[in-house]
């Protein structure tokens, strides 16, 4: 059996070493190209234009395809297809975008196809504000298209985050054959800051489970809730079948309740069951902590904020920070609701991770929504009052 | 810690005048900055602005909460961003393009005729470079050094050495000024 993941150095070609000054569109193109991608089929939209600008502009000298397509049902379609043509893909959206992709995540998921996809979040719904920042579509990314299955979702709170975290992206979609989103949001998408690439050898990269097998025993899914079949090319002269429809082991349509009972369970244990693996937070002050704010992206660099303040004023808050949205990082929220008075969640949008927090919390501690209607970032004193009232 | 706003019309350079400042302070002077910009159709041909957070640590809320200092290059921009400067601020305005207030005591007023100087310089396309020359030197909030270090990649190469030249000028304007000003309070 292959060496599991399989962990290569990065392709120097595709990785800007240095220290440069850089929004965090601009370092999503370059963690992607940095972790291999090589095709990225996208339509434009603000506030993520510049990411599809800067890979289009990096394709030439680094050996890698750029396709504007017609629209984003077209665009996340293609990069489906370049995954069996043996790519890496990344496209990049914001909501009008994100929701006409929905369909073809839910048939990514269903076949198994590792691919990277960034939602710069503005105001909505419809059409919104396009210029302007927002998280609305976080409970979108978990649920948004039909029928059940599980995605990762990271989301970076600065510009290096967003290097690091698409190499990340890139990574864990292999890892576990399933679509990674990134959410980002247009504040983080056109700030700059300074942003560090590595020397090459030292981003880790993991390549693709290529099959190795005799032709004739190939088959492109395992249903073992792990990690699922190694892949092929097509035209690599291998025989597989990929569907949207329930599939059996080799790809090929397999209609009844047990047949999904078996995909399904696996498409979701897959990420269920490698949780802790695939989990990254950001924690401080939690040990003795009264009140907790937990927090994700441009708002966790709010909140800490209202969390020095707090604390200048004696308060024990602690802080969290999900790195990683989706999978929810159950656990840690139900440990920390048995032992603090409060949780503080701001995010913006209306309340909705907030509401996985509750689910978690279970009534065992109060749990404020310091809610928005985006188009602007909290201001630190709004979360100062909550953590105050939940100090109470 | 700076809040520092650039503001002017659109087509004056301004994104740039704080992309060339946030870029000398994170990788030359070794501060950390956080750029945000005015962004979408108010920023076409309108009012204009560029926001820069520059601190010893990590810069958190990243926009300006109360300006320290505010460059306005336009008579809207004036208009539209002199109140949120803090009191005591710095202003730094193009005197060609800008009449302040009457009554202006509450900032500190600097202003520079950037366009006469760039035209001296060969184009007065050279207006915001003067600018930065003279807000390093006022403001001390970024070195010169550090400054002509971030040029290249942010300015056209064939106009590089016209740029470095409007930025020595601003910043010898601006030495002169800070010197005479320094004169005056003693």
């Amino acid at each position: 059996m292959a060496e599991f993941p399989k962990i290569v150095s990065a392709d120097p070609k595709g990785v800007l070493t240095g220290r440069h000054f850089m929004d965090g569109d601009h370092a999503l193109a370059e963690g992607a190209l940095a972790a291999g991608c090589r095709f990225f089929a996208g339509y434009p939209i603000t506030p993520s234009t510049e990411t599809a600008e800067r890979f289009a502009e990096r394709c030439p000298e680094v050996g890698g395809l750029f396709i504007q397509m017609e629209d984003e049902i077209a665009s996340i379609t293609a990069n489906v297809g370049a995954v069996w043509g043996g790519k890496k893909v990344m496209t990049v959206t914001s909501g009008p975008g994100f929701s006409l992709m929905m369909e073809t995540f839910g048939l990514a998921a269903m076949m198994e196809v590792p691919m990277v996809i960034a939602d710069v979040q503005r105001g909505g719904p419809s059409t919104g504000l396009p210029t302007l920042t927002a998280q609305q579509d976080m409970m979108q990314v978990r649920w948004g298209s039909h029928g059940d299955y599980r995605i990762i979702a990271l989301v970076p709170d600065s510009p290096q985050e967003c290097f690091d975290l698409a190499v990340e992206a890139f990574n864990l979609s292999e890892i576990y054959r399933v679509p990674v989103f990134i959410m980002t949001d247009e504040t983080v998408g056109h700030m700059h800051e300074k942003v560090v690439i590595p020397p090459a050898e030292e981003i880790k990269v993991v390549e693709r489970n290529w099959y190795t097998g005799p032709k004739e025993e190939y088959r492109p899914y395992k249903f073992d809730g792990k990690h699922g079949a190694p892949m092929v090319k097509a035209g690599d002269g291998y025989r597989f079948h990929s569907t949207g429809l329930t599939h059996d082991e080799r790809g090929y349509p397999a209609l009844t309740a047990e047949d999904n009972k078996k995909l399904l369970t696996h498409l979701i244990q897959k990420i269920d069951n490698n949780a802790d693996k695939i989990i990254r937070v950001e924690e401080s002050g939690l040990e003795d902590a009264d009140i907790v704010v937990v927090s994700y992206g441009i708002t966790s660099r709010i909140a800490i904020r209202a969390v020095q303040v707090a604390r200048e004023q004696g308060l024990k808050v602690g802080f969290l920070r999900l790195i990683t949205v989706w999978p929810f990082c159950e656990n840690k929220i139900r440990e920390l609701a048995g032992r603090v008075k409060a949780i503080v969640v701001p995010e913006l949008n209306y309340g909705q991770i907030v509401l996985e927090v509750e689910r978690a919390a279970a009534g065992k501690c109060k749990v404020i929504s310091v809610n928005s209607c985006g188009g602007a970032v909290h201001d630190p004193e709004e979360i100062l009052t909550a953590i105050m009232e939940g100090a109470k | 810690m700076w809040e520092i706003k650039f503001s002017g019309f659109g087509g004056q350079g301004i994104v740039r005048c704080a992309l060339i400042t946030g870029k000398a302070v994170a990788l030359y002077d070794d501060k950390y900055a956080t750029m945000t910009q005015s962004f979408g159709p108010e920023a076409r041909g309108g009012a204009c602005q560029s926001q820069l957070i520059i601190s010893g640590s990590r810069v958190l809320y990243p926009y300006c909460t109360s300006a320290g200092v505010l460059v306005a290059l336009s008579q809207e921009a004036y208009d539209t961003y002199e109140p949120g400067l803090a009191d005591g601020g710095i202003l730094i305005i193009e005197e060609e393009l800008v009449k302040p207030k009457a009554n202006s005591s509450r900032v500190k007023l600097y202003p520079i005729g950037a366009t006469r100087i760039a035209e001296a310089v060969g184009n007065r396309l050279f207006a915001n470079l003067v600018v930065l020359g003279f807000f390093s030197a006022i403001t001390g909030a970024a070195s010169a050094d550090a400054m002509k270090k971030a040029l290249p990649g942010l300015v056209p190469d064939r106009f590089l050495k016209a740029n470095l030249q409007a930025f020595d000028k601003g910043f010898e304007h601006g030495l002169a000024t800070a010197s005479q000003t320094n004169g005056a309070a003693q």
